[in-house]
């Protein structure tokens, strides 16, 4: 793949020009959770007094947190804050949002960016291979998978791998990142994976690997199905396509054909779907954290919302949004890489 | 080029062809396509012979079944729908119909190569033209159990191949892409990937008809260059009597999946025996008798799902009679080197 193109003159403009464009989407991103926060029927103030609290605490606290003050002048302070790198302070626990996140994110990317190698690593040979050996058996078979893998709702499934492999057969842990008697490793990354290479400490990296398979595995089944399709489906033009029958009648040889001439321009609307699951896969550790007691940024926000609190709600809002648009950038750009077209015009 | 001196080379050409050994004989080739609605007898006993070194232009209108015919000589006919029903291809003595696609691969680019229609959709958009042409050239080595040149090597003779069909800037082109090029920079990289292994026979399948009329001279005088030079055997496929005429000694009309006429190209010009391939000669419009208007023939080509019994041309011809109704007429000798299939030549 050709990457030189990067450093080109129009292309670090065409970047500059995107990256603004997904700067002013993240301040109408900023906007939309301040609005969503403030309308919800819950009040802050309140949670952050406790559950004891008199009217005259609950007032305090009102006024600790600056949410006595109006509307516009509190949502320019939380512009201000977030323009410093400061997502704010939990009502419930006190702690900064920005700390809490810096903890519970990495956790989350490694769960997604283990995900979507099983999808990418299993979904493109898959949908290859169906491609070739289209209405044949293994076509079949992989959509049954495939549709299987759309339509299992993942807490449901979730809770299937659990019994299977925790349960009966023991083979891996039920929940968690780690087992209770494993000291966590300082953190570089915060990814446990990468972390532990790094620290050059084998067993730990079995350890974290055996407790983050199965809900890596969960979350990646609706993303793996999905490229396996898109990418069987192209993947069937491609080999149809006249550059093939050339490519096969001046003598390439059969996996080439395949593997390098086919696939490459197959993956080009593969590539956007990828995008597009990655951005999903962020938003949806919800259901898979909370079933598999995973302590990311799913979590995070599902037990701040339980509990009304939504400075962290708000915070990792704007992360999955952010994601979001970095997905898409990345995607536009490996685009360019991959098509030479798209870098000449 | 005028068409009365290239008519008297091609006749001279002929003569100097004849004697040679028969590089090509296909015999009663009968083809068919399965689909929901039937099967097509795509081809029905269709034969012909080529000497090395000869050149065979094959003309038709669309749909008549002379690209099919093109494409068997590489079994490049997808398989299904494709089916071959009888017959046998004699390539330098053995039937290509009964290699397995192991040895097959072992033919193509070697011993026969095809020049395809359009260069824009026979080229891969992605790749450059230097990974396009080495992967033909490696992949020729590996189908016939040679080392492989490395792809430096491999680079080079592209290089030189690029240069071969007078392309300027070799070393460039090949690291071009090729929406980078104009059409009949492109068709000219077709016919130098075709040239790669060293062919002995050439099929070119409708190698102009993409092209602008000025380029369209350019690669057919490339083309009869390389024949002339290199004693390639040429089968020419177009739909164009004037671009035969312009190349091929021989030339074969097609009505329908099978073969009409065949004769010396300066023979049938002048007295064509077949009612079809007289009713396409009167088509073609006469530039130096403006007060003579081309006449075409009546009616269109059979449906191959469902044709007409007998002579497939019958129903639009004017001579047809009871016989031709019921009884196929079978290609005859009516003069030394001129075949004609109908009943009433």
């Amino acid at each position: 793949m050709n990457l030189t193109f990067l450093f080109d003159r129009v292309m670090v403009a065409y970047v500059a020009r995107r990256l603004a464009l997904a700067g002013v989407m993240l301040f109408g991103l900023v906007c939309l959770t301040f609005v969503i926060a403030n309308v919800a029927p819950s009040d802050p103030a309140a949670l952050a007094a406790g559950p004891d609290a008199g009217h005259s605490q609950i007032e305090q606290a009102r006024r600790e947190y600056g949410l006595d003050k109006p509307l516009p002048e509190q949502f320019l302070r939380y512009v201000g804050d977030l323009a410093q790198g400061e997502f704010g302070r939990s009502v419930a626990t006190g702690r900064s949002v920005g700390r809490d996140l810096a903890r519970y994110f990495p956790a989350t990317l490694e769960l997604c960016l283990v995900a979507m190698s099983i999808g990418l690593l299993v979904g493109i040979p898959l949908g290859m291979l169906s491609a070739l050996f289209k209405d044949r058996w293994l076509d079949h078979l992989t959509r049954i998978f495939a549709v299987s893998g759309i339509a299992l709702p993942p807490f449901w499934f979730g809770l299937l791998l659990q019994l299977g492999f925790a349960t009966w057969l023991g083979w891996l842990p039920t929940s968690g990142r780690l087992g209770v008697a494993t000291e966590p490793p300082e953190p570089i990354t915060g990814m446990l994976l990468l972390d532990s290479l790094l620290r050059g400490d084998p067993a730990l990296f079995a350890e974290s690997a055996g407790y983050i398979i199965l809900p890596a595995v969960v979350l990646s089944l609706p993303c793996l199905a999905s490229i396996l399709r898109v990418n069987r489906s192209e993947m069937v033009e491609c080999l149809r396509a006249d550059y093939i029958t050339a490519a096969r009648a001046h003598g390439t040889v059969p996996w080439r054909l395949v593997a390098v001439h086919a696939l490459k321009n197959a993956m080009l609307p593969t590539l956007a779907i990828i995008g597009l699951r990655w951005g999903w896969m962020m938003s949806s550790t919800v259901l898979v954290e909370t079933v598999f007691d995973w302590p990311g940024t799913g979590l995070y926000a599902v037990s701040s919302a339980i509990a009304g609190d939504f400075k962290p709600v708000m915070g990792v809002t704007l992360i999955v949004g952010l994601n979001f648009m970095l997905a898409n950038l990345v995607v536009d750009l490996l685009y360019g890489a991959l098509d030479p077209r798209l870098r000449d015009a | 080029m005028s068409p009365g001196s290239d008519g008297r080379s091609a006749d001279t050409r002929g003569e100097l062809n004849r004697p040679r050994e028969t590089l090509l004989a296909i015999t009663d080739y009968r083809l068919a396509f399965d689909s929901f609605d039937g099967t097509a007898q795509v081809l029905d006993g269709v034969s012909l012979q080529l000497a090395a070194g000869e050149t065979l232009g094959i003309v038709g209108e669309t749909g008549c079944g002379k690209s099919v015919l093109a494409r068997s000589l590489l079994r490049l006919n997808p398989a299904p729908p494709a089916r071959v029903v009888s017959g046998s291809i004699q390539f330098e003595g053995t039937d290509i119909l009964t290699l397995s696609e192991r040895e097959m691969r072992r033919l193509r680019g070697r011993r026969i190569a095809m020049v395809f229609q359009d260069p824009v959709s026979y080229l891969n958009p992605l790749l450059a033209i230097g990974p396009q042409m080495t992967d033909a050239l490696r992949g020729q080595h590996a189908a016939a159990r040679e080392a492989q040149p490395s792809r430096a090597e491999a680079r080079a003779r592209a290089a030189a191949l690029l240069a071969s069909v007078g392309l300027a800037e070799p070393e460039r082109l090949l690291a071009s892409h090729p929406h980078q090029l104009s059409g009949g920079m492109r068709q000219r990289v077709l016919i130098a990937m075709a040239l790669a292994g060293n062919p002995a026979l050439l099929v070119a399948d409708e190698p102009t008809t993409a092209l602008d009329v000025t380029v369209q001279a350019q690669v057919l005088a490339l083309i009869a260059g390389l024949v002339r030079d290199r004693g390639l055997a040429l089968l020419l496929i177009s739909h164009d009597l004037g671009v035969i005429a312009a190349s091929c000694a021989r030339v074969a009309v097609m009505y329908a999946g099978t073969i009409v006429e065949e004769a010396a190209t300066a023979t049938l010009l002048r007295g064509p025996r077949h009612p079809y391939a007289q009713g396409l000669l009167a088509a073609v419009p006469d530039l130096d008798r403006p007060d003579h208007r081309p006449r075409g023939i009546a009616g269109s080509i059979p449906n191959l799902l469902r044709p007409p019994p007998g002579c497939r041309f019958h129903p639009r011809c004017a001579l047809a009679t009871e016989r031709c109704r019921v009884e196929k007429p079978l290609l005859r000798q009516v003069a030394p080197g001129h075949n004609v299939a109908c009943h009433h030549a």
